[in-house]
């Protein structure tokens, strides 16, 4: 076998290895999503049911909260960002991370100090990399995350909004994650969690019902006290289970395209080797014949 | 037919149980509480504890809850957790056990979880 055909077999080989890597990635990344969606679907009812008591309790109560009345001068703002643990998802880690910059730039603007958490070992790096100072951060669960992981995650962001500013607290808390749309569309957003915004509580209810007078029980201040933590907590679980299923959809993708980008490889590669192949097939014709005429005209040469 | 209520039991990351009902009996912070259909819009925080369905169909269903909260407006009844579990799904052997094992380590939040849990089967 020629020198420049051994290249292109080889090379056709290790593509087709990892054509097959890449094609069982989409796969698996495929089945993830479906029960990614599940789970976000199973967390909608809690989700819907608190936000739902939330309002009641925001709108119905003449009640004074720290966590539900903006700061007059807000002068800190968290900012927790989701991304991945692994690789290989295409544009999903950074197209977050870009987000989360921007709305830091809008921030800070607005003459707001930033605090960063971040969940997610590729913005653990991307942040490590730039030696920018990192709040908190939390690796390992973002594949398939639990209520116990977002409850991990909202503990010191709570603690931080409890405290008073000047301690070190902040006034605002904004979470950046992807959200999943469709199995085709994912896109990543801002979303400021704390202080409410009653308006887009109400958005979020569709219809922005007439909710009725609560009874509260022990009293309004004491169910904000105990609602809101669960508040946050949810907000986060619902925003990391869809990150989940926005990750694998991003990963099918990338492995979809890495796989068919693969297959063209081969072909093109394995018309390059045929070409090779009979270059080299005319090149040892076209030996043999002028060996052989060689031959022949020195024997005839020699016959005179 | 008797007035009903509709009644969700929801944990962080399921729906528990859901259906009618005439009678909720569960635990808030300040005590016991009673709701039947009709009753006046309610929002309260739960404690730990097993909450008690009487259905429509007679039957009772009883759930332990981690906290959370109850919700009651227009003859709907929400009960939120972060944890709830049926008594029937509880395992009483593993909850024993586990009551054991967090009394041993004495670790107060599991001890707590696993007495409420043998209390729900207990109810039932």
């Amino acid at each position: 076998m020629g020198a420049q055909l051994r290249v292109y077999k080889r090379r056709i080989r290790s593509v087709t290895a990892t054509k097959k890597i890449t094609k069982a990635m989409e796969m698996i990344a495929a089945s993830r999503i479906v029960k990614a969606q599940r789970q976000v679907a199973a967390s909608t009812p809690y989700a819907t049911e608190l936000t739902r008591a939330v309002t009641a309790v925001a709108t119905g109560s003449t009640t004074k909260h720290p966590l539900t009345t903006e700061a007059e001068a807000p002068a800190r703002a968290a900012i927790l960002l989701i991304t991945s643990d692994r690789g290989l998802a295409g544009g999903y880690s950074s197209n977050a991370i870009k987000a989360a910059e921007k709305l830091t730039e809008r921030l800070r603007g607005e003459g707001k100090e930033v605090v960063t958490y971040v969940i997610g070992r590729k913005g653990v790096a991307y942040y490590g990399f730039r030696e920018r100072k990192l709040a908190d951060s939390w690796t390992g669960f973002t594949d398939s995350p639990t209520y116990a992981d977002a409850k991990r995650a909202a503990a010191p962001l709570i603690e931080a909004v409890t405290q008073e500013t000047a301690e070190g607290g902040v006034d605002e808390l904004h979470i950046v994650f992807t959200e999943f749309v469709s199995m085709m569309t994912q896109n990543p957003v801002d979303d400021r969690m704390l202080p409410l915004s009653l308006d887009a509580t109400k958005d979020e209810d569709g219809k922005g019902e007439i909710l009725p007078l609560f009874d509260f029980e022990p009293s309004a201040e004491d169910v904000l006290d105990a609602l809101l933590p669960r508040y946050v907590e949810s907000r986060i679980y619902n925003a990391l289970l869809q990150a989940a299923a926005s990750e694998h959809a991003a990963r099918r993708r990338a492995m979809k395209s890495a796989t068919d980008n693969a297959g063209e490889l081969i072909k093109t590669l394995s018309r390059l080797a045929n070409a090779a192949r009979q270059a080299e097939i005319t090149q040892e014709i076209s030996e043999i014949v002028g060996g052989a005429s060689a031959l022949a005209d020195a024997t005839a040469g020699s016959d005179k | 037919m008797a007035a009903e209520l509709h009644v969700e039991l929801v944990a962080a990351d399921r729906s528990v149980w859901s259906g009618e009902a005439t009678l909720v009996v569960a635990r808030t912070t300040s005590g016991d509480i009673g709701v039947m259909p009709g009753h006046q819009p309610l929002l309260g925080v739960l404690e730990s504890g097993p909450v008690t369905i009487r259905t429509s169909d007679g039957a009772t269903v009883v759930a332990a809850v981690h906290g959370g909260f109850i919700s009651f407006a227009d003859d709907k009844l929400s009960l939120l957790a972060e944890i709830a579990e049926l008594a029937d799904e509880i395992d009483v052997q593993r909850a024993e056990r586990a009551l054991e094992r967090a009394k041993s380590d004495t670790d107060a939040a599991s001890e707590r979880r696993a007495d409420v849990r043998l209390r729900a089967v207990a109810v039932r």
